[in-house]
């Protein structure tokens, strides 16, 4: 809960003094510090808002039997996959603390690093912007295209234009974006929104896929069946013309290595590779968060991302530039760096961790909310336990107050961590975050306000987690209980006891969503 | 400082201001421990075992040959494809082609060629720089006798041919021997995708067979 104290007259000058709706700027009571002004996500432009509240878009979900069908076989799948490469690598918790402790390093020293950074592509021949939102990344990637002449581009599939809304700010201007990723481009010919960070198109089955190509592509052999590698097939023919003719392509980023001004993409398919290597002009739109220090740290990243991602030892093809190589791809780079929001996640000492995220999914492949309400419940391009704690921080907690609640705390996001990020203490913390503000508008005090301040208290220091988490363990033994009072845990013992005073505390693991859901929002559902 | 666009510098200053906020005036600098696996405990032989092993897992095709019989190996292997033109990168060693047969039509890359020409080739030949053994990977860096990346990507079928001392065990391994300033292409096995039901299937965008020939000697 603790917002690093800062000494009055420290923000730029064009912010001090206004504040935005969106710019979390907390009230300042006389004689106590002035707090940073935070700038979130600004509304009005990209993804980061459902239209509904999490209960309520989750309904829909949660009634549609296919859809938990499809979710269910793709996580089981891809867990196993995920358990299987990564019992094979002995050092496996070594690597994990590693890669917490460089992007913790990374964070404290942002601002030097990203300088570096940009003098490294700089020097390398690459040119790089700033954005401090989405709307003046979408500005800055319109401008360059325009700049170009092409009224299309090809794109590989990025969070971070995602996140901005980037393809229809290009759209409004004019020029057409085609998504090249197998899963986003399935996403984009149904007209559909991405459900999964890795596979957009997760809550779609193989026959529904066959429909839409048979539906949607060109020139598509009528006879085409459902078997994925006929799919795959039939994706290839349809772009393999516009890679060949690309004058602009568009990327996100997975690293960005400050001391060698190198930029990486991870994938699978080569469309990541076509659309970096083949046009004359790249654009690659990568939120501020995403570097790491040296060109060493890669051999950490390298060996988390695909183990936990895909499931694989390593994914087929991964792409390093730097700057611009003579005679080799793109002779003109760009590199637009992103902040929407991401200082105001940096700013809050307790969640600042969330930047370390490197987007693996593998939190949404175990979370038992995920299986249930799918991705598009989260309303944002961020699902499962890390939406759950990325949007509200970017967009502040009033914006997305439903998703800390969007979780049964159950840790299994946080075990299967490759940067260790401690999701649940997050989302313990964004709730008590929401209860004081909401505390703030009424000034009286809740129960709920001060039962969530001690779970928030117990989340804050590690070994009284580890008591409360023993304490929910022997809570699920006792939850098997096949009365009416299944699920739910009278009361915990010491620091738990006020949150538990006050409410039932949930069982962890075992609940089915419905009826953590019911139980624990139920007033506002 | 780059090109002076009206803005940038605002913005610059602005996001590097709210991040020194955030961060307040002295924030803490964790040390990194490195406490994971950096060298390897195989012996040569069995990190080129492995590496064999693990290039095969990902569906992409091994063959092991001496110095002396590789330019059969790859003639035979061009044959089998049945490929009438295939495209090699400019320093690729002359020897390697030596028993080719007459008919085929060898190219070699130059600048001049556009993406279109390039997907006239039905195969390419390269060497590479660096194969991983602990995740059956190989390392392209663009180098004469391997081309720029357009080559490797472009036509449907890549063969590869990788040294015994080019081959490592661990990713750590790796890294010291690859130079951030040239383009860089790791491959593990033939395009590939998990999009459909998060099962994986080989034979997308990239090259959809890699044949990967080990020199032995
Ligand atoms: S929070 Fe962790 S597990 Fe989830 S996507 Fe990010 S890095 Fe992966």
């Amino acid at each position: 809960m603790s917002v690093a104290p800062q000494e009055r007259g420290k923000g730029a000058p064009q912010e001090r003094g206004k504040r935005a709706p969106q710019e979390r700027g907390k009230v300042v009571p006389q004689g106590r510090t002035l707090l940073p002004v935070v700038v979130h996500a600004p509304r009005g432009v990209g993804h980061l808002r459902g239209d509904e509240s999490f209960p309520d878009a989750a309904r829909g979900a949660l009634a549609d039997t296919q859809l938990r069908r499809n979710l269910g076989h793709a996580t089981a799948t891809i867990r196993d996959k995920r358990a299987k490469v990564v019992g094979e690598v002995d050092d496996w918790e070594a690597l994990r603390t590693a890669g917490k402790a460089i992007k913790d390093h990374t964070m404290a020293r942002l601002p030097e690093l990203l300088t570096q950074l940009e003098a490294n592509v700089t020097a390398a021949g690459g040119v790089v912007h700033w954005a401090r939102d989405a709307t003046e990344a979408n500005q800055i990637v319109t401008r360059l295209v325009a700049e170009t002449g092409s009224r299309e581009v090809v794109k590989v599939k990025s969070m971070a234009t995602q996140e901005i809304a980037l393809n229809e700010a290009l759209a409004d201007a004019g020029i057409e974006a085609f998504e090249t990723d197998l899963a986003e481009l399935i996403v984009q010919l149904g007209d559909d929104k991405p459900s999964h960070i890795l596979v957009p198109a997760i809550h779609k089955n193989r026959a529904e896929i066959r429909e839409l190509f048979a539906r949607t592509l060109p020139g598509v052999d009528p006879e085409l069946t459902d078997d994925p590698a006929a799919l795959a097939g039939a994706a290839r023919q349809h772009l393999r013309e516009r890679f060949l003719t690309a004058k602009v392509g568009i990327s996100g980023a997975n690293f960005a290595v400050a001391d060698t001004g190198t930029l990486s993409v991870v994938e699978s398919e080569g469309n990541g590779r076509m659309c970096l290597t083949l046009p004359e002009t790249l654009i690659t739109v990568m939120g501020i968060e995403k570097l790491v220090p040296t060109w060493q740290d890669l051999e950490v990243f390298l060996q988390l991302l695909p183990r936990s991602s895909t499931g694989e030892r390593m994914n087929p093809y991964t792409s390093l530039w730097t700057g611009v190589h003579e005679g080799d791809g793109p002779q003109s780079f760009h590199l637009v760096l992103l902040d929407n929001g991401r200082t105001a996640v940096l700013a809050d000492e307790a969640g600042r961790e969330t930047l370390n995220c490197i987007r693996c999914s593998a939190c949404l492949n175990v979370c038992p909310v995920y299986e249930r309400a799918g991705g598009h419940a989260y309303g944002s391009v961020y699902p499962g336990p890390i939406g759950a704690i990325l949007s509200p921080q970017l967009t502040g907690i009033e914006d997305n107050a439903s998703l800390p609640y969007a979780s049964t705390l159950c840790g299994a996001c946080y075990e299967v961590c490759p940067v260790k990020i401690d999701i649940p203490s997050i989302l313990v913390h964004l709730r008590a975050e929401h209860v004081e503000a909401q505390r703030e508008t009424r000034r009286v005090p809740t129960a709920e306000a001060i039962s969530m301040a001690a779970a928030s208290w117990t989340m804050a220091d590690a070994s009284r987690w580890e008591k409360a988490q023993t304490a929910s363990r022997a809570g699920r033994l006792l939850g098997r209980r096949r009365d009416k009072d299944a699920g739910r845990i009278r009361s915990l013992p010491g620091p738990l006891a006020a949150w538990t005073a006050a409410r039932d505390a949930p069982r962890p693991p075992a609940e089915t969503f419905r009826q953590w859901w019911a139980r624990d929002r139920g007033a506002d559902t | 400082m780059t090109a002076a666009v009206p803005g940038r510098d605002i913005a610059r200053e602005t996001v590097l201001t709210r991040i020194r906020d955030a961060l307040g005036p002295d924030p803490v600098v964790p040390e990194v421990s490195r406490d994971y696996v950096t060298g390897s405990d195989l012996e040569p032989d069995a990190v080129v075992e492995r590496f064999a092993e693990r290039v095969d897992d990902y569906r992409a095709t091994v063959h092991r040959t001496g110095h002396a019989e590789l330019p059969a190996t790859l003639a035979a292997l061009i044959t089998a494809s049945g490929a009438g033109r295939v495209g090699v990168p400019v320093g690729l060693d002359y020897a390697w082609l030596t028993e080719l047969p007459d008919d085929l039509e060898v190219v070699r890359d130059q600048p001049t060629y556009d993406t279109a020409a390039l997907d006239t080739l039905e195969l390419v030949v390269t060497a590479s720089t660096v194969g991983i053994a602990e995740t059956g990977t190989i390392v392209l860096d663009a180098s004469p006798d391997q081309g720029r990346r357009a080559l490797t990507l472009v036509p449907d079928h890549h063969i590869c041919i990788i040294t015994t001392d080019q081959i490592v065990h661990t990713v750590p391994e790796a890294l010291p021997r690859l130079d951030p300033t040239r383009p860089l292409t790791m491959i593990s096995g033939p395009s590939a995708t998990s999009d459909i039901e998060l099962d994986r299937v080989e034979g997308v965008h990239g090259p959809r067979t890699l044949h990967v020939i080990i020199v032995t000697d």
